[in-house]
């Protein structure tokens, strides 16, 4: 009885929060609804915001150059993050500590602070373009990349890593075999973490980027004022809905291979 | 499974590096390029896209557009020198900034087509930061003043007295912007909204620290979405805003205070990185050209200062107080000035004081 | 020694990259910060956090984002000690569920926070029908913490996951079969072992919480000022960079000097895990 009380406790609290995280998300995809320009006006419902979405040439450049500039900034945040938190894990106090302030400071300093300094910093040796967000993004994704693994990576188990090299296995193929499925979680939640911060990045994205490279939240924060288009509220929705049923698809394909492992655990 | 992992890793690791390459390589070869282009530096969703492609299609050149969302952040962008901006499109004060630095050249007005389209009395009021209209080309202007909800403010609203008698506490929306929102208080108490002189200064800043209380927020986008939705029965807002704020919702009045109010004008200028002033001209001529010109209209609603576009609008846009100003706004309104670092020092110190208090 | 060697090796492209796009242009910045327009060396753009005005936004800033780190970790631990209990044991799951709001863009979503919140809102509407009292939170500073803590959340909850969901089953069971209650778990095996995903959520949340000033601004009406909203109007209305960067800089040298504090327990913390 008591348990059953715990339960409903306990499964009520996830209804806040989750009431809490999506309540915004579900104003957001009604408005993509919305037969009228403005955000604080109802106009009736319709569909036609998700057929003009991409009629309009710009919004689709500024989607490709997003989703361009969010995927290999990750992928270059993981590059670099993953070695770097083995590293790091490797040091002893003094040297951890420099280098955990080091990956701190993107962090650490407001927006439009590492904004400016980036742009003041790259019109001294190239002109602005897609490159310089694109490295202005793998700068602040890194910190996310390094603070996701680096729990991970001290929690590795090493005993079936040093057994298999034991057993004859080459250094490489025994971390491949043994050490990394334990780190999956760990990229991939980094690598999200990148995505998503790289999307949803605007300050950076605006000073360091070249005439003409936009991306949806440029675009997004110069529509303001006068009204944000409602294709972009159904191009949004679109997104989070193909993002929901991509992670959902990934994570119950992994399941099942968890599933023949024996082990809840899935990665 | 691991092999595909390795290898994709490889194959996106190869992408990278040659996406990097290719936005190096494009920068040495852009200078190159045999067809002429400009960059163009505009405010957010202040050019209709269409007419972009439209002066590529007439006259093959192409245009790099950028947009910025404030003039400071465009001044900081453009002086940075990271882009090379051919044409910027600003405001008054920040004209008159550019201007005293020698960012912009002047523009050839002689070798324009369409240049009889812009009213002369827009050049005349630029005449505050580009004394003898030699670097700027007007493109839109309007007023400042009160957006106010019929169904709340049953009065008829002439003054900034509405804001500071206390009689709509928590109702009333402020501009989150220094200049606009001291001009207020300035113009209420009948003084220059371009004055240096610290006594009047104080006594703003004394007035609007008095009507914090009543402010209910200080907004600069949503302020005309939040009377829309009935959440404040007033804002200060820029007459644009008031066109499409009365589209949503008719019971929106916008009215320019008897005491006077700032006129506003953003205008074209050519920098002094322009490499090709013809094409520079042949864009700004394009500009004016009535069909152009009504279509950026069309755009944004914003008052033009395109007579003959002013001319074919239908009688009930001719009358719209906020679309197309009536004169008596010359006779009292004043437009914005540059003001010397001193004073700019000490508006901001005021300002932070005002909003933290 | 040899894993020290190796451990430098490893972060070799990380402190590569470090130094040519974090520490160079963070060079610039703070050549400005201690310079004054004209270009003669100064110390009063980074002493201006102490005047008056700059003070008080930053002591405010300081309340604001303690108030939404503690509101932060409040609301995680519950749901990490839930999760547990209903064996949601996959992580992509709990990943997907904190990230995806963030695939809206952030200024639609404290958009639409701000029309949940307004007088005439949508939490309000919910209110009526309801039949309880509107509630007045709109422009206030309990918006702007809602908003904060609403943006900061999953980044406090992952980390706190992340290391909690390396806990094995057996532990916290072993420890229940010695006799330990939940809330002997939680403290005593739990709450420890998170300490690590802690530290980090707390580096994730606090600083910036300080400087969202586009929160502060559209959720909190320009009411309440941030210290990222003073270093905000420094660099883009009053085109005072050597200012701006001076705040900035004089509140980096403050979180450096915080941080190692919590990043230096944090490796104690996990020293005594090893043992």
């Amino acid at each position: 009885m008591r348990d059953r009380a715990v339960n409903f406790i306990t499964r009520f609290y996830l209804l806040l929060i989750f009431l809490f995280l999506y309540s915004p998300i579900a104003v957001l995809m009604v408005l993509s609804f919305n037969d009228s320009r403005s955000r604080v006006v109802w106009g009736g419902f319709t569909l036609k915001w998700y057929e003009r979405m991409f009629t309009s040439p710009h919004i689709t450049d500024a989607l490709v150059t997003t989703l361009a500039l969010a995927f290999f900034a990750s992928l270059l945040a993981v590059l670099i993050g993953f070695p770097a938190s083995f590293g790091i894990c490797m040091l002893r106090r003094s040297g951890r500590s420099v280098m955990m302030t080091l990956v701190n400071i993107p962090l650490l300093d407001a927006d439009i602070v590492t904004g400016i300094s980036m742009m003041l910093f790259f019109m001294r040796f190239m002109e602005l373009s897609f490159s310089s967000v694109l490295i202005a993004h793998t700068v602040f994704c890194i910190p996310y990349v390094i603070l996701a693994l680096m729990p991970r990576v001290e929690a590795v188990d090493w005993t079936p890593y040093e057994s298999a090299l034991d057993l004859g296995a080459t250094q490489p193929y025994a971390f491949l075999r043994m050490v990394m499925p334990q780190l999956y979680s760990g990229i991939i939640s980094g690598f999200f973490m990148s995505l998503t911060m790289s999307m949803d990045d605007f300050a950076i994205t605006y000073f360091t980027k070249g005439a003409g490279v936009n991306t949806l939240s440029t675009m997004i924060y110069g529509e303001i004022r006068k009204g944000i288009k409602p294709e972009l509220y159904a191009l949004s929705t679109v997104i989070f809905m193909a993002v929901l049923i991509l992670l959902l698809a990934v994570n119950v394909a992994t399941r099942k291979k968890g599933g023949e492992t024996g082990e809840g655990r899935a990665y | 499974m691991r092999y595909v992992i390795r290898r994709t890793i490889c194959a996106a690791m190869a992408l990278v590096l040659a996406m990097t390459a290719a936005g190096c390589g494009g920068k040495a070869g852009s200078g190159s390029q045999t067809g002429k282009s400009l960059t163009v530096f505009n405010y957010s969703e202040y050019l209709d896209p269409e007419m972009i492609e439209k002066f590529t299609e007439e006259t093959g050149i192409k245009i790099r557009y950028e947009e910025a969302l404030t003039p400071e952040d465009m001044y900081t962008k453009y002086k940075s020198g990271a882009v090379n901006y051919d044409l910027l499109c600003t405001c008054d004060y920040m004209l008159g900034r550019l201007i005293r630095e020698g960012e912009v050249v002047e523009i050839p007005f002689d070798s324009f087509e369409n240049l009889d389209n812009i009213g002369k009395r827009y050049f005349d009021i630029s005449k505050a930061f580009d004394p003898d209209h030699r670097y700027t080309l007007p493109y839109f202007w309007g007023t400042i003043g009160i957006l106010y909800d019929t169904s709340v403010v049953k009065e008829p609203v002439d003054s900034w007295s509405v804001l500071f008698d206390h009689s709509y506490a928590g109702d009333i929306i402020m501009q989150n912007s220094i200049r606009d929102t001291y001009m207020v208080a300035l113009k209420y108490l009948g003084y220059s909204l371009n004055t240096t002189d610290e006594n009047e200064i104080n006594e703003a800043q004394k007035l609007l620290i008095a009507q914090k209380p009543d402010v209910q927020a200080y907004l600069v986008d949503e302020a005309r979405d939040e009377v829309v939705a009935g959440n404040a029965a007033m804002a200060v807002v820029y007459s644009g805003e008031a066109y499409l704020g009365h589209e949503y919702n008719e019971n929106l009045e916008y009215v320019v205070p008897k005491e006077g109010s700032n006129i506003w004008i953003d205008s074209w200028c050519v920098t002094k990185n322009c490499k090709d002033m013809d094409a520079a001209r042949q864009f700004l001529d394009f500009l004016c050209r009535e069909d152009v010109a009504k279509a950026n209209f069309e755009f944004i609603y914003y008052s033009t200062p395109n007579d003959a576009v002013v001319s074919s609008l239908p009688e009930e846009m001719k009358n719209d107080k906020a679309l197309v100003p009536p004169d008596s706004v010359f006779e009292n309104c004043e437009v914005c000035t540059r003001y010397d670092e001193e004073t700019s020092r000490m508006y901001n110190e005021l300002w932070k004081e005002l909003k933290s208090g | 020694m040899t894993s020290e060697k190796k451990g430098w090796g490893l972060s070799f492209p990380f402190i590569l990259w470090s130094v040519g796009f974090t520490l160079i242009p963070l060079a610039v910045i703070t050549r400005y910060a201690f310079t004054d327009p004209d270009g003669g060396l100064t110390l009063d753009n980074v002493l201006a956090m102490g005047n008056r005005i700059n003070g008080q936004a930053f002591l405010v800033s300081l309340l604001v984002a303690f108030i939404c780190t503690l509101l932060c970790v409040l609301l995680a631990y519950p749901m990490v000690m839930a999760i547990r209990r209903l064996n949601l044991s996959s992580s992509a799951f709990i990943l997907i569920f904190l990230i995806l709001p963030m695939w809206m863009n952030f200024i639609l979503r404290i958009l639409a926070w701000q029309m949940i919140l307004s007088d005439n809102g949508i939490l309000n509407h919910f209110l009526t029908i309801l039949g309880l009292p509107k509630v007045f939170i709109a422009n206030t500073w309990l918006a702007v913490i809602i908003g904060v803590t609403y943006d900061y959340f999953p980044y406090m909850m992952l980390p706190i996951y992340t290391a909690v969901s390396a806990i094995e089953k057996d532990i916290t069971e072993a420890a229940r079969d010695l006799g330990a209650g939940t809330l002997g778990v939680f403290t005593r095996v739990i709450f420890p072992l998170s300490l690590p995903g802690l530290f980090s959520g707390i580096t994730m949340v606090f600083v910036p919480s300080m400087t969202s000033f586009a929160v502060a601004d559209i959720l909190g009406g320009g009411k309440t000022q941030l210290i990222g909203n003073i270093i905000e109007q420094e660099f883009m209305r009053s085109s005072e960079m050597n200012l701006g960067s001076g705040l900035s800089i004089s509140l980096m040298i403050f979180m450096l000097i915080t941080l190692p504090v919590t990043v230096g327990r944090s490796g104690k913390e996990e020293g005594s895990r090893d043992i």
